[in-house]
């Protein structure tokens, strides 16, 4: 982030447009790249969350599947926040309070 | 046969990002450094290259002669007359194209190879035949294209093509920079292009309406030996390509005035 995105930000004014240009070209390259198109990618997001579901609790609103790329390499991140795990009382994502003893 | 001669292939995927410019302007520099250069003209449907070096009244044959065996090589070519250095090979009838093959393409720099020592192809735009015969007859690449989200998009499909093709070594070339835009962040910078491309830069190319001056009159900016920003831009590319080592131009550096300051004190990145 340079100084002028700050000062955009604080007077709420848009982006500069080369950010907005970097991130859309991002975007569109991942795909273009995979040569999956948004909607094959939704749908493989939906089977994935279904696998996952059997196994863990999850929440079916926060999975997100993406492409990400760097350096001519493109990866397929799934970023999936566990509830518990079907057997029981496991919660993953519960802050643990420290006891002081 | 291996053979010293570099054959480049000069390619963009869109069209009029600065392709044929491009080639006849390091044709010119490559030759006023004493290499034997010849530039191809692969774009056999809308060719142009023999615009720009002034060299459109002089062809009496093409490549297409050349190939049918009723004319010989050097007929063909067309020598430059300041930089006699240079020579085109013009590019034939768009009817070419329908039998036109890699095998034809590959045949006629193999031809070129022995008399030169550069052989810069100018690729037509696009990814289609044209292309296809180019990249087939070709060793490394260039990859041309401006900082603009369709030149880069475009250019990211050729590299694919390139790379399947085993092109290598493959540079990019970022032409039209405008060092205010990108000062002020409404241009894609030089890093974010090569970031995004993950290609090593050959060079950048400013912006210069001086450009536009120099094909009016056919005259490449490298043949007459302006200061102007594009021509040093273009003499410094030919320069790496023979292996000396010039360091970029920096678009941030050009312009001293306190607007110019002033921009690049709100470029500094903070996080």
């Amino acid at each position: 982030m340079t100084l002028r995105d700050i000062i955009n930000k604080l007077l709420g004014r848009q982006e500069s447009s080369a950010s907005t240009a970097r991130e859309r070209l991002q975007l569109v390259l991942a795909h273009d790249r995979s040569d999956l198109s948004p909607e094959l990618l939704d749908q493989m997001r939906k089977e994935i969350l279904e696998v996952v579901a059997k196994y863990v609790e999850i929440d079916l609103e926060e999975g997100a599947v993406s492409l990400e790329t760097e350096d001519r390499m493109t990866a397929l991140v799934a970023n999936l926040p566990i509830k518990r795990s079907l057997s029981g009382a496991i919660q993953v994502k519960e802050p643990v309070k420290e006891s002081s003893d | 046969m291996e053979t010293k001669t570099r054959i480049i292939l000069i390619c963009s995927g869109k069209g009029g990002v600065g392709k044929t410019t491009l080639t006849a302007n390091l044709g010119i520099s490559l030759a006023r450094q004493g290499v034997r250069t010849a530039v191809l003209d692969a774009d056999f449907g809308l060719r142009n290259l023999d615009l720009l070096l002034g060299l459109e009244n002089r062809i009496v044959y093409t490549a297409q002669e050349v190939l049918e065996e009723s004319c010989r090589l050097d007929q063909a070519l067309v020598k430059h007359k300041q930089e006699p250095n240079l020579s085109l090979l013009p590019a034939g009838n768009p009817r070419m194209l329908d039998w036109l093959k890699p095998d034809d393409m590959q045949r006629i720099v193999s031809m070129l190879t022995d008399k030169f020592d550069y052989v810069l192809i100018d690729c037509p735009a696009g990814v289609e035949d044209g292309f296809k015969n180019a990249v087939s007859a070709s060793k490394e690449a260039i990859v041309v294209t401006n900082p603009e989200v369709s030149a880069v998009r475009d250019a990211d499909r050729v590299i694919g093509l390139l790379n399947t093709h085993g092109i290598k070594p493959i540079q990019l070339v970022l032409n039209r920079v405008r060092p205010r835009m990108m000062a002020s962040q409404e241009m894609l910078s030089i890093e974010d292009v090569t970031d995004i491309l993950a290609l090593p830069l050959l060079g950048i190319v400013l912006e210069d309406e001086q450009v536009i001056v120099s094909t009016n009159r056919g005259e490449p900016l490298t043949l007459t030996g302006s200061k102007s920003p594009a021509a040093r831009c273009y003499s410094n590319i030919a320069k790496r390509m023979q292996g000396e080592e010039i360091p970029l131009i920096d678009p941030s550096k050009e312009g001293s005035g306190i607007r110019d300051k002033f921009r690049r004190l709100m470029q500094t990145k903070i996080f």
